[in-house]
């Protein structure tokens, strides 16, 4: 599927605001960058090495539509970020990558979504291998009220990764490592998770999640809760996790998705409107609502 | 307990006093309101005025009609006594010299003519000359009460219209009055418990004069018949309630051994698994449960449920009492399931969605979520809920009345009779009785004993209930 700049056809029922005035836009650019939502995303979908590919993928609540015929591929070993105004449907679209939408009664997807070449919702698919392949990293961190060991050994235990003790150690220890905790907590690993900060708790739920070795870890806004110095951390391990994981991330902070991405897909009003490089979308965006977003002109 | 005289006459009745007053606060509320305006009016208007007209007409009526109420019940609870005692006095001092008991029923003759009853002595001289006098002052005292009632709520009235003014901060007062009220309404309830606390605290000690208090907490025989006559057959009673503390704690365990895992399996299906159609029809069916009388929960027990386990028994070759423990476990394990499941319910609807996103996440099944994260997550907050219904259960009476019999059977065996705490309760202050023998006074002290155990149930679950809400707000 060719994504072509085309805007002629304007949805009529989705006005979200006025458009900006343009200062100084050429005729030919004018169309090109009208300030609604495109009938086909901008930019490049397809990605040469995908480990995901998603086609038309509608999400419903109810009667209610949040994400509208989204097409995106995901690279494998790569960060990819989405970002958008609240309620532009990337969160939701985000659940969809590991079915987590399943857990709420009245949501439905359409569409494909392929994991290496598999759609996930094909019904023969079980969720729980696929959660496993597809971990995920919540906005709040959320770990079990257990011990710090118990949390990142949780995973592996209920899949049975480990098959003696010293195994199950060693999934823990370099977990902890890998998610840059180790070193602050190898002396307490009997206490419980709650009892960490901010940052630390959000470091061990990125260490459970990757102690049961996923492709693909989800993250939904994972520093929104965590002061800078936290995030500064989580951002890096994010970067060096890219070489063994491929990561997409919801953030509603431009800078992060600048620093930690290299595509960036822009959601609107639960319309995939651009995606591409990470540099191309933030210095040189096609879409005018990308645009406007980037400079801060809403959102 | 005095035979109040009845007062013929005696200036305004209670309730026509009453009447009256509400009549003048009323009055002073409109004539409060009506200054306020026109004290604006005279300078510029309403805002000039530090509070609402309505305010000022509170802050009147309150001055009109709490002094005079106050002074009416105060007067009230008085009056008796004062008026007794003048007529004691005066009384020829060859009666006065009397006993104290004997002065009593001199009087109590004397009320009862007054208020046109028997007496129980002959009507000599000086009960009529008593009465008379007796008579004199309750019509006096009637009227002085009524006049006074009537001048305070003018004087207040009075008052508070010279006190009105547009800087008088009406609002505040009135607001500092309605506070007190609150406070003395919660007052009541405070006072009331501490109340009985001490009474029973009271009455408890009475009987620990007659009977050891190790002997009551450790002997093991109870027969509570204390003999009228020294010679009698059994005249010594024997107070060891240790048979009623084990029968009581057998009855509850069984009850718990039939709500916890029911109670529980309910609350996790409906919390975790149930559609929301399904969990909107049984969970208010499920308090239905809690809402059927206890007393029909107990001839359920003793009708239908005591003669089958019987039935069942002798028919496996087991000896089983009419009465057993186990029916009235049972019956009362069926009557807490709602109590446990609806409060674990309640919990582990409050584990966060987060814990189980987190789960289901991993890739764990909806199985393995309930199992290792929410139900440990949920676990203080459902002890708590436990030991609520364990106090419930040790504090219950009917169904263990009916079902469980009167014997006070030292056993461990759930097929005999046993009998718990509150059923000798029962037993002990139904009938005709002293109010002083050790038989009466033991009620009290196995009141103070179910008492101070089911305190400190509660003191903990709530406890342990509170400090589970801390873990995740």
């Amino acid at each position: 599927m060719e994504a072509n700049p085309m805007t002629q056809d304007i949805r009529p029922e989705i006005t979200p605001e006025p458009p900006a005035p343009r200062e100084a836009a050429s005729a030919a650019m004018s169309e090109a960058r009208s300030a609604e939502v495109p009938d086909t995303t901008f930019g490049v979908i397809e990605h040469p090495d995908p480990i995901i590919n998603c086609r038309d993928v509608n999400v419903f609540y109810g009667d209610k539509q949040a994400v509208f015929d989204v097409n995106l591929d995901i690279g494998r070993h790569q960060v990819i970020s989405m970002i958008g105004p609240s309620g532009c449907g990337k969160s939701t679209f985000l659940r969809c990558l590991n079915r987590m939408n399943d857990t709420i009664d009245i949501a439905r997807v359409t569409g494909t979504i392929e994991l290496d070449g598999q759609n996930i919702y094909d019904p023969k698919i079980d969720v729980v291998p696929l959660r496993a392949r597809v971990g995920m990293v919540f906005q709040k961190p959320n770990p079990f009220p257990k011990s710090i060991y118990d949390n990142v050994a949780y995973g592996p235990r209920i899949h049975g990764l480990a098959k003696d003790k010293v195994e199950l150690d060693e999934i823990v220890r370099t977990s902890l490592e890998r998610a840059g905790l180790l070193g602050e907590v190898k002396d307490r690993l009997d206490q419980p998770g709650t009892g960490l900060s901010g940052g630390q708790q959000q470091r061990l739920c990125i260490a459970r999640a990757i102690a049961v070795s996923p492709d693909v870890i989800l993250m939904d806004e994972p520093c929104s809760a965590l002061d800078p110095i936290a995030t500064a951390k989580i951002e890096d391990l994010i970067d060096e996790l890219r070489e063994n994981y491929t990561i997409c991330i919801v953030t509603h902070s431009m800078q992060q998705a600048a620093r930690v991405s290299q595509r960036t897909a822009y959601f609107h009003l639960g319309y995939l409107v651009e995606v591409g490089e990470t540099d191309k979308i933030f210095t040189n965006p096609t879409h005018k609502l990308t645009e406007d977003y980037i400079t801060g002109r809403f959102g | 307990m005095g035979t109040c005289p009845k007062q013929t006459g005696a200036g305004l009745t209670s309730s026509t006093l009453l009447l009256l007053l509400v009549a003048i606060t009323v009055t002073g509320f409109f004539l409060g309101r009506r200054r306020a305006v026109a004290l604006a009016g005279a300078g510029g208007g309403i805002r000039s005025l530090h509070s609402l007209p309505g305010h000022y007409g509170l802050f009147a009526a309150i001055w009109a009609g709490i002094p005079a109420v106050l002074m009416i019940f105060l007067w009230q609870s008085l009056e008796s006594s004062v008026v007794t005692d003048l007529v004691i006095r005066d009384l020829p001092a060859e009666i006065r010299s009397l006993p104290d008991a004997r002065v009593g029923l001199f009087m109590n003759d004397v009320k009862n003519l007054v208020a046109g009853n028997i007496i129980s002595d002959e009507l000599t001289p000086e009960i009529r000359q008593a009465a008379d006098h007796l008579e004199r002052l309750t019509l006096l005292s009637g009227w002085a009460r009524t006049i006074l009632a009537a001048a305070l709520a003018g004087l207040g009235l009075v008052l508070a219209w010279r006190l009105i003014r547009p800087e008088l901060r009406a609002r505040n007062r009135v607001e500092s009055v309605v506070k007190g009220f609150l406070i003395a309404c919660s007052t009541i309830a405070i006072f009331t418990t501490v109340g009985i606390v001490f009474s029973v605290l009271f009455e408890s000690a009475r009987f620990f004069k007659s009977v050891p208090i190790t002997e009551f907490l450790f002997g093991l025989e109870w027969s509570p018949q204390i003999a009228i006559r020294a010679d009698q057959v059994g005249s010594s009673g024997a107070f060891g309630a240790v048979p009623l503390f084990a029968g009581t704690m057998l009855i509850a365990l069984i009850a718990m051994l039939v709500a916890a895992p029911i109670g529980l399996m309910t609350a996790v299906y409906l919390a975790e698994y149930a559609p929301r159609q399904f969990r909107s029809v049984a969970k208010p069916l499920l308090e239905i449960l809690a809402g059927i009388p206890t007393v029909v929960y107990g001839f359920f027990a003793a009708l239908v449920v005591a003669p089958e386990i019987r039935g069942l028994g002798e028919s496996l070759g087991l000896s089983v009492a009419s009465e057993s423990a186990l029916a009235a476990g049972l019956v009362m394990g069926i009557m807490i399931i709602p109590f446990v499941s609806s409060l674990s319910d309640d919990v582990i609807n409050a584990v966060p969605q987060a814990m189980r996103d987190g789960a289901l996440a991993l890739g764990a099944t909806k199985s393995e979520t309930v199992k290792q994260v929410v139900f440990p997550a949920a676990l203080p907050g459902i002890v708590g809920g436990l030991l609520l219904a364990v106090s419930r259960a040790i504090g219950e009476t009917m169904i263990v009345v009916m079902a469980a019999g009167l014997a006070a059977n030292l056993t461990a065996n759930p097929l005999e009779a046993v009998t718990t705490v509150t059923v000798q309760i029962v037993t002990l202050l139904v009938g005709d009785q002293e109010f002083d023998s050790p038989k009466t006074l033991a009620a009290f002290a196995l009141g103070l004993i179910l008492f101070v155990f089911t305190l400190a149930l509660n003191a903990i679950a709530l406890r342990v209930v509170k400090k589970y809400r801390e873990q995740y707000e």
